[in-house]
């Protein structure tokens, strides 16, 4: 079942177009937002509500990087593994992640405090490297100032 | 050198509220545009000679007038403002959305007017969490001085604008690809024609046009054609968000005139390479665009003399790649992302690129043969523009088919050491 919260917030953003059925990725979204994932259960909610068949609402989800159907840790690591991060040292940035987590890339820490993921280039290649952390970008990384950027994530 | 769109650019990067952004000059222009008629807006823009910032450089006013106007066009349009920004090595959009959002808005109001426009979407990268809140603010500001909604300052114009977050896709920045994913689609391209002006968001007359194009709009209207083109050192008015990332001593992005050289770029601006590094090559525009080597510094960095070297200005934002960051290794990152973000509609691109991919892969790792060098030329002239359904594929290709012209040695030393010399 939607939260009646989930369900404010979707149908809030009915005005916004034309076509309820547009709101596919925005659902879908606010449910990752509140849940951190997207489950099956889910994604059959969204689909009455927005009156789109479930295997096209998949469809959407897994075409789409931003959208997790399967749950994330408390805390979601996306590392830029594009050209000028990797130009100024993203490998040693990714191995250090890998190390302190004890995860590979893709993987969640076993008590569920962080999920480490590669994303591409974050717009911010100037100070590269760089990583998001939830919604926080962290940039100019070296392994002692990701030591002091985890501490922050509980 | 007058600074046009980083004018109001703060030194502790905040952002002008409406009222300081008012105080400064903001929203003259939509006060101006709205006591024209929609036709003249887009012919000053015409004038203007505005060029697209998304990497294209299609005119802007020329796109504007392919819209159906006029009592007889269909309604609702739309207006999108492309603020996807995931071609890697680019960081200029982010900039003008963090710390001008109210410059973004006024110049698609006036976009919006040109082209009798209902409905405005800003779709921006999911991923721009700062800029999202920015420019939240900024559009409820907006709505409540009456710069949007209805009867916008007593013109008898009505305008909703909407903040759209992306599920993230490379393909949601070409103009199809966004108008797809904007309806709650996956973000494949669509066949053309029709054409987005005649056909686009949900069926409708829709423009596209990128969040730096849109930023100079205004400015256009407020000071005209003239004054725009003397902005310029070319043939292509107004200033220029240029950028340079990699081994340079200052990273970072400026606005210039445009057709500032690559040389003054390089060296003045991003203060030369880092100590004991020297230059090898650089990408001028982004991951999809050829390299550009030591006899080309002196180019103007516009798109009519970049392109004539056989590569394209792309955003404008340089990627520079020094003499101890191997090709190989630099080539198969750019490969790594753009097989990745393959939408999977044609051969040419999802089986091409990973083939590239994997090849550059092996050659990194000393297992390569002669061949595979005339196989990567073979999937690049494969991938050429006209032989898949967007630029994806063709842009993927011209930083690989020019590498293996100018780093050749560097791809042969890999394949007869069978090592890679710069580990
Ligand atoms: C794969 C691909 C990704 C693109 N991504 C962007 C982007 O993120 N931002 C952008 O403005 N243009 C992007 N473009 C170019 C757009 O298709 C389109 O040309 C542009 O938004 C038009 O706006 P402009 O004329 O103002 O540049 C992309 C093109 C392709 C083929
Ligand atoms: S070129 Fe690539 S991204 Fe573009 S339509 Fe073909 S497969 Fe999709
Ligand atoms: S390449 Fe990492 S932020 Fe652009």
């Amino acid at each position: 079942m939607l939260s009646a919260e989930e369900r404010r917030e979707i149908e809030a953003e009915f005005e916004h177009y034309p076509d309820k059925r547009a709101l596919t990725i925005d659902a879908m979204k606010i449910v990752q937002k509140h849940r951190g994932w997207v489950s099956d259960e889910a994604l059959k909610d969204i689909s009455e509500l927005l009156g789109v068949s479930v295997s096209e609402l998949d469809s959407v989800a897994t075409f789409y990087n931003l959208i997790f159907r399967k749950p994330v840790g408390r805390h979601v690591i996306m590392v830029c593994d594009s050209i000028s991060c990797w130009t100024m040292g993203y490998d040693r940035v990714r191995d250090h992640l890998m190390n302190r987590l004890g995860v590979k890339m893709g993987e969640t820490t076993p008590d569920g405090r962080f999920t480490l993921l590669p994303i591409v280039c974050l717009g911010t290649c100037d100070h590269a490297p760089a990583m998001l952390v939830d919604e926080d970008l962290h940039r100019d990384l070296d392994p002692e100032k990701i030591d002091s950027i985890l501490e922050q994530y509980k | 050198m007058e600074k046009v769109l980083t004018k109001d650019v703060q030194a502790d990067h905040s952002a002008l509220d409406i009222k300081r952004y008012e105080l400064a000059g903001g929203y003259q222009g939509v006060r101006k545009a709205l006591k024209m008629a929609p036709n003249d807006v887009v012919e000053v823009v015409k004038q203007s000679g505005l060029r697209g910032r998304g990497g294209a450089g299609f005119p802007t006013g020329l796109k504007w007038s392919f819209v159906p106007r006029g009592a007889n066009a269909p309604h609702p349009k739309y207006l999108c403002c492309n603020a996807d920004e995931m071609e890697p090595g680019t960081f200029k959009d982010r900039l003008l959305m963090e710390e001008t959002p109210h410059q973004l808005i006024e110049g698609m109001i006036c976009a919006a007017y040109a082209i009798e426009a209902d409905v405005a979407y800003i779709f921006l990268r999911g991923e721009y969490f700062l800029s999202a809140e920015r420019l939240r603010k900024a559009l409820a500001e907006a709505y409540e001085h009456n710069y949007l909604g209805k009867n916008i300052l007593g013109s008898g114009y009505n305008l909703e604008m909407h903040l759209h977050l992306s599920g993230g896709r490379y393909m949601c920045g070409e103009e199809t690809g966004l108008l797809n994913a904007l309806e709650g689609k996956r973000a494949n391209p669509r066949t053309k024609p029709p054409f987005p002006q005649i056909s686009g968001l949900f069926g409708k007359p829709t423009i596209v046009q990128n969040v730096e194009t849109l930023c100079n709009v205004h400015h256009i209207i407020k000071n005209g054609p003239d004054w725009f083109k003397g902005l310029s050192k070319s043939e292509d008015g107004g200033t220029k968000l240029y950028g340079a990332s990699g081994k340079v001593k200052r990273p970072g992005v400026w606005e210039l005139p445009m057709g500032t050289t690559i040389r003054e770029i390089l060296e003045e601006h991003a203060g030369g390479m880092k100590e004991g590094l020297k230059f090898r090559g650089l990408l001028p525009g982004g991951a999809s665009t050829d390299f550009l080597v030591e006899e080309h510094l002196d180019l103007k960095m516009d798109f009519t003399e970049v392109q004539k070297a056989g590569s394209r200005m792309g955003t404008g934002t340089m990627i520079v790649m020094d003499d101890r960051t191997c090709p190989v290794g630099f080539v198969k990152n750019l490969e790594h992302f753009f097989a990745q973000e393959s939408c999977g509609w044609c051969t040419p691109c999802w089986s091409g690129l990973s083939w590239a991919e994997n090849m550059l892969q092996s050659i990194e790792g000393g297992q390569g043969q002669e061949s595979d060098l005339d196989r990567l030329a073979f999937i690049c002239r494969m991938a050429a523009p006209g032989n898949t359904f967007c630029a994806l594929a063709p842009g993927a290709v011209e930083p690989l088919q020019s590498a293996l012209n100018y780093f050749r040695e560097d791809f042969e030393r890999h394949i007869h050491e069978k090592r890679c010399p710069w580990r």
